[in-house]
């Protein structure tokens, strides 16, 4: 008996093809947030265990009262990971757009996590924003992934916009509530050609791994992670479970019946 | 030396003055590498924050970057 560790052609037939976006190549299909946490010490723990390379962070005003340590590049070192700048709380396109432009003339990419939000209770986004948004910021060179709604035809307009990726929510926006509509995000995954990364609402482990094996190319996470009992053990099982998820969806998964079928073989029993 | 009241990531500001805004971050003690900033709605690249002078009335911003989803 030898193990497949001793066959490396036999694991390599389980790799999985890379994860690009926008030409940029990322070793994890987590991504995680950085906002929420009870300590920074227990942020920086957490990223560490979930394996993810990008992150993202906000863009807000120096506190200058206090300016010694708020700042999170002060905890994570932009060498080590991919910062994915947002543009959370902005309500209007033009907001957004302000917010893109300030986080890239921080120097560390182009990359914007756009999101302009309609509604105040939900935080659902404003899909007219978000075009409109997306369209200038992709013309100014911007690599936009969208944070948008789990509507095909919104996310086929904001693929039309010159998006680097489209990122439909689960549910919304920290309530844990797991993969709502499968049948949206397969048909959106199925039905666009830029990556299509699942934001918002993955609550534990098993949403991660249901929302990766419907086929998309990633999962971005926050409040999972950070209002976890214990964050580090949460994302641990995320990194587990998305790289299961994916796995499983890469293998394709047995068909469901309503009846049952047997595992052992009808012939060869016993007789009477 | 003058005081210029300038408005300073929103609020009323007394600032020694003259003073350009790479002055202003270090009155401020803040690093140029850690923020940017913006001028009266206009983002001023690192390598010019020297050559902006700040004048009574402006509005700046000096943001960074904090944790977020």
């Amino acid at each position: 008996m030898t193990s497949i560790a001793e066959h490396p052609a036999q694991a390599s037939g389980l790799d999985d093809a890379p994860f690009v976006v926008a030409g940029h190549t990322f070793r994890s299909r987590l991504m995680v947030g950085t906002g929420k946490y009870r300590t920074n010490d227990e942020m920086v723990a957490a990223i560490e265990a979930s394996g993810a390379e990008v992150v993202t962070v906000a863009v807000r005003r120096v506190d200058l009262d206090r300016t010694k340590d708020a700042g999170i590049l002060h905890h994570l070192d932009p060498k080590r990971f991919f910062l994915l700048s947002n543009t959370a709380g902005c309500y209007t396109a033009d907001e957004a757009m302000r917010y893109a432009r300030l986080a890239r003339e921080a120097g560390f990419n182009d990359f914007v996590k756009l999101e302009v939000i309609g509604d105040r209770e939900t935080l659902l986004p404003d899909a007219d924003g978000l075009l409109v948004a997306a369209r200038e910021l992709a013309k100014e060179g911007f690599k936009v992934l969208a944070y948008t709604n789990d509507d095909l035809v919104t996310a086929l307009r904001l693929e039309d916009a010159g998006c680097a990726a489209v990122m439909p929510l689960a549910s919304p926006i920290g309530s844990g509530l797991g993969l709502i509509n499968p049948f949206s995000i397969r048909t959106i995954k199925q039905r666009l050609s830029v990556p299509v990364i699942v934001d918002a609402g993955v609550g534990t482990a098993s949403d991660a791994c249901v929302t990766m094996e419907q086929g998309v190319d990633g999962i971005l996470m926050n409040t999972a992670l950070a209002e976890a009992r214990h964050p580090m053990r949460m994302a641990r099982a995320m990194r587990l479970a998305v790289e299961a998820g994916r796995q499983a969806y890469l293998a394709g998964r047995m068909p469901k019946r309503e009846i049952a079928v047997p595992s052992s073989p009808e012939s060869g029993k016993l007789g009477g | 030396m003058t005081a210029l009241t300038i408005t300073l990531n929103g609020e009323r500001r007394d600032v020694a003055g003259p003073v350009t805004l790479a002055g202003l971050l270090a009155q401020l003690s803040l690093s140029p590498e850690a923020v940017v900033v913006e001028h009266n709605r206009r983002i001023v690249r690192r390598g010019e924050l020297a050559q902006q002078a700040v004048a009574a009335g402006d509005v700046v911003e000096i943001v960074h970057f904090v944790g977020g989803g």
